[in-house]
């Protein structure tokens, strides 16, 4: 298991370093110029517009600028944004913001969905199943800003319990609305799949043999039934996490909520280069981690599979 | 836990001559798209403390879905017990509560199945599927549950029963497997087990192991034995009594060496002769013509009328009964029946 680990991190560095240079590469040979965008309207100052080129390195080629900013990433500096503000403190504002939203988002996700696939699944064709069915169906067909302007006109124009956007991305109360529409789809597709894994492990043998054992239904079903039908939903949702972790561009866009997904989206926007990398490798980062956890959870669900 | 008492008793209870186990009349039904497969059709049979019955047909004659019936493990729907009574002890499990039936099973009639790697579970130890009778049905520790499995793994004579209780199924050999599908079986001591096709899946020599395992614990205990299988091989050495069946119905039933010796239906003669001889090398196998009927569309008459090289117009409409048959001077064969108009032609012809 040990080794497995570390050949997993090993791998990481091959996958950071393409990634990271995918990214600058991509941003830099944007058309259009940054510095000449920060004028505006106004014509710039040829000796201004050098002096910004050379403090950002914008005068060197493309992987002399690439070099000199893993250079810094390597001491923790993540640069500084085109308007002055070092790019590490926008993360530092934006990431708590959507690591509330994406936990909040995954707790619903996991908790109801889970439950909903495990009745539907336990009684297959009753009229909970057949709810189930048409509920996820619905969610997964309508695309995630209509189910948001849904929510908007329900729970804050007609009913009136919360605010239309976020006042406060700080503040937890508001944003369980958007939690739930950002958790919705793959509240969808947990339930769906977890159904569909009882139905089959319900039909395994091994689930006859613990009937003629003469264990009660309860036993059974949390023993021997969820814990092998789990085992696919677990890695769902591993990689969802990692995925909400990303944040979210349109929820977060029409919510107002100031995390990671509308930072993100301003500045690639305003083609600004810096927060766009440095935004991109931590997603990276989190991804990888997120994506070998799940593995090593399998691993310890299911013993038949050992990394060695 | 009541109802086991008022089941239980202890093996001397059970008055002499009774059996432990009586099949009467049962029919099962699977309701499926294309109509009503009808899977058993009037069996009966029954088995004594010590005795070992084995039950003989191909896939789709019935053999196993009787079984899952008497354990209680049918898959209902789409399976369906139309009628018949299953007496354990004298008592009717069909009728009675889902918590004494519940007790039964396990504890009174175990069953072991023909895939060990899939009938267990996969993302369990052993150690943890073996104490879970304990567990469950006698409520001792987790700790006390763990050493019982350890005794009960040195019992079927896995080595090092101490250092593999924590290891899983897939970490075990067929042959291994199967003894930890045994000794589940074995667990609290019942008084019947059903074994379907606890061989099948092994390599010939673990074969004559298991079987051998299975012999000696079963007269260790005295206990009833139903054994579903397809392979008469497997039968010849542990059986008392065999039980044919074909398109749901037992066509034959004789003590096993006399089966061997002179079968007194077609179908049974059929079995026998299918089995390759090394004395008639390089001549062609007799398999038997045709294919096992669809259960959805089962032929009038005798189910194996089409199959068969004796059938006349007698046996494409008229079912024949399990009867009692006898010797070629009208003596009584006792337990021998057939199903067979014939039977006289096939049994002395």
């Amino acid at each position: 298991m040990g080794s497995y680990v570390l050949r997993r991190v090993l791998q990481m560095i091959p996958v950071f370093f393409g990634t990271t240079l995918l990214i600058f590469l991509m941003v830099y040979s944007l058309p259009g110029d940054p510095v000449a965008a920060l004028f505006g309207e106004k014509a710039a100052d040829p000796a201004v517009v050098a002096s910004i080129k050379h403090k950002y390195f914008l005068d060197q080629p493309i992987w002399k600028q690439y070099l000199h900013y893993m250079g810094n990433l390597f001491q923790g500096d993540f640069g500084t944004s085109f308007t002055g503000r070092p790019v590490a403190d926008i993360m530092a504002d934006a990431f708590p913001v959507t690591i509330r939203l994406a936990l909040m988002a995954f707790v619903f996700e996991m908790v109801l969905g889970l439950a909903l696939g495990v009745v539907s699944g336990l009684r297959r064709g009753s009229i909970a199943d057949t709810l189930v069915l048409i509920m996820t169906l619905v969610v997964i067909s309508i695309p995630v800003f209509v189910l948001a302007y849904i929510a908007q006109t329900v729970f804050a124009t007609n009913l009136g319990w919360v605010t239309p956007t976020v006042q406060d991305s700080y503040d937890l109360s508001q944003l369980i609305l958007p939690a739930i529409v950002l958790g919705s789809l793959s509240l969808a597709f947990v339930a769906r799949l977890t159904r569909t894994s009882i139905g089959e492990n319900l039909r395994a043998d091994y689930i006859r043999t613990a009937v003629a054992k003469g264990l009660p239904r309860r036993t059974i079903i949390t023993r021997h039934l969820l814990r092998n039908s789990l085992i696919p939903v677990v890695t769902f949702l591993g990689t969802d996490l990692g995925a909400l972790m990303g944040g979210a561009i349109v929820t977060e866009g029409i919510f107002n909520v100031q995390g990671i997904g509308n930072v993100l989206y301003r500045a690639i926007n305003q083609k600004e280069g810096p927060t766009v990398v440095g935004i991109v490798t931590v997603l990276v980062i989190v991804y990888l981690v997120a994506s070998l956890l799940v593995d090593l959870l399998y691993a310890v669900l299911d013993p038949r599979i050992r990394y060695a | 836990m009541d109802a086991v008492e008022v089941i239980g008793g202890g093996r001397e209870s059970l008055a002499p001559g009774t059996p432990l186990l009586e099949v009467e009349d049962l029919h099962v039904e699977f309701h499926t798209r294309d109509g009503v497969a009808k899977a058993v059709n009037g069996v009966s049979y029954a088995v004594s403390a010590g005795e070992t019955l084995a039950v003989l047909g191909e896939s789709g004659s019935g053999k196993s879905v009787t079984a899952q019936a008497v354990m209680g493990i049918l898959d209902m729907p789409p399976g369906r017990i139309t009628s018949g009574r299953i007496l354990f002890r004298g008592e009717d499990l069909l009728t009675m509560g889902a918590n004494a039936r519940r007790a039964v099973r396990g504890q009174k009639i175990a069953m072991i199945f023909q895939d060990a790697l899939s009938a267990l579970n996969p993302v369990l130890s052993v150690g943890y599927q073996l104490g879970e009778m304990f567990r469950t049905h006698h409520g001792v520790s987790r700790k006390e549950a763990r050493e019982k499995a350890v005794e009960l793994m040195d019992r079927v004579r896995i080595p090092a029963a101490k250092q593999r209780v924590g290891d899983f199924p897939h970490q075990f050999s067929g042959g291994m497997r199967q003894r930890i599908m045994i000794a589940m079986a074995l667990a609290l001591e019942p008084d019947l087990i059903i074994a379907d096709e606890p061989t099948t899946a092994l390599d010939v020599t673990v074969q004559a192991q298991v079987m051998d395992l299975l012999a000696e614990l079963q007269s260790e205990f005295n206990m009833g034995l139903i054994l579903i299988t397809h392979d008469l091989g497997v039968v010849a050495d542990v059986a008392d009594k065999i039980a044919v069946m074909y398109a749901g119905r037992i066509v034959e039933s004789a003590p096993v060496h006399e089966l061997y010796a002179r079968p007194a239906h077609p179908y049974t003669r059929g079995l026998l002769d299918s089995i390759p001889r090394l004395d008639q090398k390089g001549q062609n196998l007799h398999a038997i013509k045709g294919l096992p009927p669809n259960l959805l569309r089962i032929p009038e008459g005798c189910a194996f009328n089409p199959r068969c090289d004796r059938a006349q117009d007698r046996c494409r409409s008229e079912l024949p009964p399990l009867v009692p048959v006898t010797g070629e001077h009208g003596e009584e064969l006792v337990g021998r029946r057939s199903a067979c108009h014939y039977w006289r032609e096939t049994l002395h012809g």
